[in-house]
């Protein structure tokens, strides 16, 4: 069966720059899969552009945003119109934002805010709107619903906020969950509570959830299966064992390097953090490999063209032609030598 | 939701009535001072217009209506007599200046309201056309509009209605508040009353439209690029209901804020576009009392705009904290 979402060569344009080039992503129903990188890599407009929310000036330059409906028709996103797309805003495909403070309208009580979505997609009365908002906010955890369903979000805390924004978005039961940093705004000791109600939510529900990140540790415990991307595009997509097991590509290897753990004895007191030199800036007008003036095993025929994404193993995909070939070269030594 | 906030809004009223007592107070005291400024009385301006009045009728005047006593005594009979709910009687008309004012009242309401409706409803619309867009023609005409109606003065605005409406199409009357002889009764005499109101409500009003406008372009404008308009269309809502229910709505606030503080100025306003219009209003009699000296007519009347303004500022908290649920009603 084709997958619940597959993105094919993906580009958003500006007028004056491409964020995203050529990127291609899928999401199984029911999977979790963490879209990482650094800010400015793209993975935000990413996201944006799966619902064709981009901001006036980005558009999508090219590909193919295929989405799998409850019918098990595929629809290419990227050119439905305005009409249909609604449809699927809100109701197929959901997304919960990165800052829960200022992602509710500050005038609407959040119990009209979550019923607001029911009444348009279900078509529900107002009263049967509301009492479905209360269960909404009941199934997102929020103590007392009965009561808090005619509170402002000014009156809710940053984690009780973000747990409205999900009774949002989970409101008409989607297909595909998208959240974007869902909880960089909020404190570590919520982080884990909310993502533990989504992927509560993902398996109770059995949505597909694109999760973007930049928080390693958020991944090792959440993600079925991770792309990295640097530059606008993915450089390697591996399941989450494989990646944080044997990462390939020196992005990854730096990234995993660059986050302390505690398990492993480091601490910043015991000396400095690895860092991968450099940032992500040096990319802009890259001929080649974008990562290839903070890489340390640089060789000319990165700087020549794009390397493309190879298969080295089922399932995992690097976009590195010197990684590669040591890669396939160890496995034919290791074929050879038993 | 609404009955939980019940309780504290009443409680704002009373706070806000007595509060209001002391400052209606000091209003009336420093205004009856500043018009003891202007050369010459009530008793002045009779004999003036008698054309010839000899010393004695003057003096004679002036001690019938109490204007030869020294002023605290003045001050202190006024104040007394607003403390028995008097206003005084106007040495001009001979009458109750309560009367006077009761029967010119509902005019000035009814033009004042007209007006501020008439400049919400098109201001805002005008102001939702333009955002919505915004730097394209229909904008940047809107815009010029706005700005001629922002810099033309009211009573320039009044004779060119005039003579539109009036002369060249003869759609509308010129002046007066009513079909002098007519005797209309029920739906017939409300309708004759609006077409009276209308040109004078307009020329007033369309200064306000051209800030209102703007305010409404530029707030829904901010209001647009907000994260939860995002979250919005998100949800799959029309861009029509997006603008209603999310853009429009927070984007008010300020504007309610501004009406309020307009209302008051309004009834300056009014004093301008009644003379234009003969229409039989406050406005008009403040003018007449100015140009007669008649103090007490003047002094009923600014105590009554520094009630309205009172009131007003009052009703303006609580609706904005029922718009904005993040503003206590304190």
């Amino acid at each position: 069966m084709a997958p619940l979402i597959d993105v094919r060569d993906l580009s958003i344009a500006f007028p004056r720059a491409t964020p995203v080039r050529g990127l291609s992503l899928t999401v199984e129903a029911g999977e979790t899969v963490a879209l990482v990188g650094e800010s400015g890599s793209g993975k935000s407009l990413t996201a944006l552009a799966l619902m064709r929310l981009l901001p006036d000036a980005a558009r999508i330059a090219s590909g193919e945003i295929l989405f799998r409906g409850r019918d098990g028709t595929v629809t290419d996103l990227a050119r439905l119109d305005d009409r249909a797309l609604r449809r699927v805003r809100g109701r197929d495909i959901a997304m919960v934002f990165q800052e829960p403070m200022t992602s509710l309208n500050p005038v609407l009580s959040v119990g009209q805010q979550v019923a607001e979505v029911v009444r348009l997609h279900e078509g529900l009365s107002r009263r049967a709107a509301f009492a479905r908002a209360v269960e909404l906010l009941d199934l997102v955890r929020i103590p007392e619903p009965r009561r808090r369903v005619g509170d402002y979000p000014h009156e809710l805390s940053g984690g009780m906020r973000q747990r409205v924004m999900i009774a949002i978005a989970v409101a008409c039961a989607p297909r595909l969950l998208i959240a974007d940093e869902p909880t960089t705004a909020l404190d570590v000791t919520i982080q884990a509570q909310v993502l533990d109600l989504l992927d509560a939510l993902r398996r109770d529900l059995s949505m597909g959830l694109l999760l973007i990140t930049h928080d390693l540790g958020v991944v090792a415990e959440w993600a079925d299966r991770v792309a990295v991307m640097y530059a606008g595009r993915k450089v390697e997509d591996a399941p989450f064992e494989t990646l944080f097991g044997a990462p390939l590509h020196p992005y990854t290897r730096g990234l995993l390097a660059a986050s302390p753990r505690l398990d492993a004895g480091q601490h910043y007191s015991a000396g400095a953090l690895a860092e991968i030199e450099g940032s992500i800036a040096s990319a802009a007008g890259e001929e080649g490999c974008a990562f290839a003036p903070r890489c340390p095993n640089a060789r000319a025929l990165c700087r020549a063209a794009v390397p493309a994404l190879d298969a080295v193993a089922p399932g995992h995909l690097v976009a590195c032609p010197v990684t590669t070939v040591a890669a396939q070269r160890e496995a034919r030594h290791a074929l050879a030598f038993g | 939701m609404t009955t939980r906030r019940l309780p504290r809004i009443l409680k704002a009223v009373r706070r806000t009535a007595l509060q209001a007592v002391p400052t209606v107070i000091g209003i009336l005291i420093l205004n009856f001072f500043l018009l003891r400024l202007t050369p010459g009385d009530a008793a002045d301006a009779l004999a003036g217009e008698a054309g010839a009045a000899t010393v004695e009728t003057l003096a004679a005047l002036k001690s019938k209506f109490g204007l030869d006593l020294p002023v605290l005594e003045q001050l202190g009979g006024y104040l007394s007599n607003l403390a028995h709910f008097s206003l005084g009687v106007s040495p001009r008309y001979n009458q109750p200046v309560a009367e006077l004012i009761a029967a010119r009242l509902p005019n000035t309401l009814s033009l004042m309201g007209l007006a501020l409706v008439f400049a919400l409803v098109i201001g805002i619309t005008l102001g939702a056309l333009m955002a919505s867009f915004a730097g394209r023609p229909t904008d940047r005409v809107l815009s010029v509009v706005a700005l001629l109606f922002y810099s033309i003065p009211s009573f320039w605005i009044g004779l060119m209605l005039i003579v539109l409406f009036s002369v060249k199409l003869g759609w509308l009357p010129t002046g007066g508040a009513e079909t002098i002889g007519a005797n209309l009764t029920g739906w017939e005499a409300v309708l004759d009353r609006a077409r009276y109101q209308i040109l004078p409500a307009l020329s007033l009003a369309l200064f306000y439209v051209a800030i209102y406008a703007r305010l409404t372009r530029d707030d829904m404008i901010e209001v647009r690029t907000q994260d939860h308009v995002r979250t919005a269309r998100a949800k799959g809502l029309s861009p029509f209901a997006v603008t209603r229910d999310h853009v429009l709505r927070n984007a008010l606030i300020p504007v309610t804020t501004m009406a309020g503080i307009h209302l008051a100025g309004l009834m300056g306003g009014a004093v301008v576009v009644e003379t234009v219009f003969s229409w039989p209003g406050l406005g008009r009699l403040a003018y007449e009392a100015v140009m007669g000296r008649d103090f007490h007519v003047l002094l009923g009347i600014l105590l009554l705009s520094s009630l309205l303004v009172v009131a007003v500022n009052a009703a303006i908290d609580i609706l904005q904290a029922w718009l904005d649920p993040r503003i206590e009603v304190r």
